[in-house]
């Protein structure tokens, strides 16, 4: 019998009749939640039903054992006292004026005063709810063979019997629903999925015996047939599920629970940020849960109610503002044309990580469509959307809309599967199409590719997760050039590369794992057709490859070896091409732009400062601010320059020594308190 | 970071503005409202003050954190 542990002290006084099985379980039950219990027993000893097996089968001292917690608890245990009416030593009557409550646990009474208060069923036995365990009397429940016989004796239903009674007592006397949220209780078909594929079918063990009763030994062989039932599909599949230990369901309670505290520390505001809304869990639950869907839905209550953290989203924050603005946004019809058939949209990804791709296409796609085919660089605001800031989405989304409006309302043909589905989401009048379908031209695939003796393998992004005209259409384009890749999952199942929800600026080690683990499930080269993807997996040491590498190949380089841009390169990338598009395919100067300052930052700060997320930009603000100010410190020991700065919410701290016409940087660091 | 701490009572570090020496002093750190009080090190003249790397990276970076899920 597990411990059981008196929780809070009530005044109520409850009898319980019979100590049987069901009588000394209700007994135990009640007493357990606080209330003052009165055990009755017509016998001299409880539980003379087990007692009678014999000391061989089940010896008196195991049942004194369990016996001991009554006392504990302190019922009160009144034997050789008969619950009559003809007189006995108490009188039903008696106990339910004495008494809040009775609960009648013992066999059937044939006496004819019961019926004077309790109603009767047509097999002439008390009549007991079967959920409930409630009789016509609403201060008396009944269980056990009072309630279940003729049919045979079950020690295991006169146990339930009696542990859901005093579940029906506690709320009774606690004035509540006796019926609300019990459909479950008891004998019920479960809804919980188990993968059984990894168990071997074992058949049942026989007794041996001849009275069909188990040996130890048999009892232990049976029993290790058994294995632990759970579900667990999605946390199987998913690092960051696996993560924080639990599943799901417990989940979504802390994450609720999370967002009701009012004052103290939300430890899971770093949770509910890590996730990267990829989707699987839901394409991989039976039920269909998405925990992406719950992670969304938090960030945007946390936003509204002010308690997202500050620093959690700002740096992704800021990069779709610079993707916003005037160093990338524009939108101008094909060269030569006053309107456009259809807006080449490539994103700002494909962009950041492979700007003459984004050249190749447009300048393919205006060679080959009719209509004209106008640019337009810009963001679609997902990395708001994924940070919970729908103020800030909608708002990017006007600006898109009215880009869009001011050219027509032409279709858009994007590059970027993150694009594909905010723009189809969130602008259902827009008609959006996926770029791969617009290259599948025979002539341009032809002689391209590989020969398939070292095969890729295909990585999906995971925002067009199981949509044919993506995921299909980018196949075709292998397909046309003979690349014949394997298959990671089954289609639309991919994972996530991390990038998506935001979760590498919030969690960047959980990202890692993920990309390892996503890695590791091949030793072949990834193909994939979404920039950050490739990207993901260039940081973390895997070869990779952008569909695009193989349509419109760069040189003689080794694609799959490109390292990621980084965060200071995926910007200059996308002013470059903005200015490259501009200057080559509309002869328009772009007003002179400030010259930066110069600096020479060696590779390992670089690192540092994609890890601190310190960009470029910022270092060179940083002594600029310096040199013209003056504010600047000197460390007399290697005559370094150590200059910070504050431009917005961050302090950039930088050591620095002017070098020729250069800065060499020797160390970048920044926080978000102030000091004064 | 090259900075040294020479004793407890000076640093090798020189204010270019005001060619001043850093000295300790009593300063307040704040974020989000909330304020503490923090030795550290400061220039004579300026006032402005030295935040070495790992305490940037560090400390501050928990006591950060653990304010924004306040
Ligand atoms: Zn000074």
């Amino acid at each position: 019998m597990p411990p059981i542990r008196k929780v809070g002290i009530k005044q109520q006084r409850v009898a319980v009749v019979g100590g049987g099985l069901s009588g000394v379980t209700a007994a135990l039950e009640l007493s357990a939640k606080g209330y003052e219990v009165t055990l009755y027993e017509a016998g001299d000893t409880l539980l003379s039903r087990m007692r009678a097996m014999g000391e061989d089968l089940l010896p008196q001292a195991v049942i004194d054992a369990d016996l001991e917690p009554l006392e504990k608890l302190g019922v009160q245990v009144k034997l050789q006292t008969l619950i009559s009416f003809n007189g006995g030593d108490c009188g039903i009557a008696e106990l339910i004026e004495k008494f809040d409550a009775v609960y009648m646990g013992c066999g059937q009474p044939f006496d004819a005063e019961w019926q004077n208060l309790l109603a009767k069923d047509n097999l002439n036995r008390i009549q007991i709810d079967p959920l409930t365990y409630a009789t016509s009397h609403a201060r008396v429940f009944g269980g056990g063979t009072l309630r279940y016989s003729p049919a045979p004796y079950s020690p295991i239903t006169s146990i339930q019997e009696g542990r859901y009674a005093a579940v029906s007592v506690d709320r009774y006397l606690q004035g509540a629903s006796l019926l609300a949220g019990r459909e479950n209780e008891g004998l019920c078909t479960s809804k919980l999925y188990t993968d059984i594929s990894g168990y071997e079918p074992t058949p049942e063990v026989k007794a041996s015996s001849a009275d069909g009763h188990y040996s130890r030994e048999e009892a232990q062989q049976e029993a290790v047939r058994c294995f632990p039932c759970s579900c667990m599909e999605c946390v199987k599949t998913c690092e960051y599920l696996k993560e924080y230990g639990s599943y799901p369901k417990r989940y979504v309670r802390e994450i609720y629970n999370n967002l009701c505290i009012v004052m103290g520390t939300r430890n899971l505001n770093k949770m509910i940020n890590s996730c990267s809304l990829c989707g699987l869990c839901e394409v991989r639950c039976p039920e269909h849960v998405s925990m992406a869907e719950i992670c969304l839905d938090a960030r945007q209550t946390m936003v509204e109610t002010q308690k997202m953290p500050v620093s959690a989203h700002e740096f992704a924050l800021r990069d779709m503002a610079f993707s916003a603005s005037d160093s990338f946004a524009m939108a101008r019809h094909q060269p030569g044309h006053s309107s456009s058939a259809a807006l080449f949209f490539p994103g700002c990804q494909l962009s950041a990580s492979s700007p003459e791709h984004v050249q190749s296409c447009y300048e393919f796609l205006c060679a080959s469509e009719p209509g004209g085919i106008g640019l337009v660089l810009g963001c679609c605001g997902a990395p708001a959307l994924w940070a919970g800031r729908k103020d800030l989405f909608d708002a990017s989304m006007q600006q898109l809309e009215a880009t869009w409006t001011r050219m027509g309302k032409p279709r858009i043909i994007t590059a970027c599967s993150s694009c594909f589905r905010t723009l189809k989401e969130a602008k259902p009048e827009i008609q959006v199409q996926s770029l791969w379908p617009h290259l599948n031209h025979e002539e341009l695939l032809r002689g391209k590719g590989n020969d398939n003796s070292t095969p890729y393998a295909i990585h999906d992004p995971c925002s067009t997760r199981g949509v044919e005209e993506v995921e299909g259409g980018a196949r075709d384009l292998l397909r046309g050039m003979g690349v014949l890749p394997l298959e990671l999952n089954p289609r639309g199942e991919t994972t996530c590369c991390g990038y998506g929800g935001l979760a590498c600026f919030v969690n960047p080690e959980l990202t890692a794992r993920t990309i390892q683990r996503r890695a590791a499930e091949s030793t072949a080269d990834f193909i994939t057709y979404c920039a950050m993807c490739r990207d993901s997996f260039a940081r973390q040491g895997k070869r990779a490859l952008h569909v695009l590498d193989l349509i419109f190949p760069e040189g003689n380089d080794d694609a799959a070896a490109r390292k990621d841009p980084g965060y200071s390169g995926r910007q200059e990338n996308r002013a470059r091409l903005k200015k490259t598009m501009l200057e080559r395919l509309w002869k328009e100067g772009q007003t002179a732009v400030k010259k930066a300052t110069s600096v020479h930052i060696p590779e390992e700060i670089v690192a540092l400062m994609e890890r601190r997320m310190i960009l470029r930009e910022d270092v060179c603000t940083t002594i600029e601010h310096a040199e013209l100010t003056g504010e600047k410190m000197m460390i007399p020991g290697n005559g370094h320059l150590l200059a910070c700065y504050r431009p917005a919410c961050v302090t950039y701290w930088v050591e620095y020594a002017p070098a020729n016409d250069t800065f060499d940087v020797f160390n970048v660091y920044s926080h978000r308190m102030q000091v004064r | 970071m090259s900075v040294k701490k020479q004793s407890e009572s000076a640093i090798t570090l020189v204010c270019c503005k005001c060619g001043e020496e850093f000295v300790k002093a009593s300063v307040t750190a704040s974020y989000l409202g909330a304020e503490f009080p923090i030795e550290l090190w400061k220039c004579h003249g300026c006032g402005v003050v030295y935040i070495p790397e790992e305490l940037a990276v560090g400390k501050m970076l928990k006591v950060e954190q653990a304010l924004e899920d306040k």
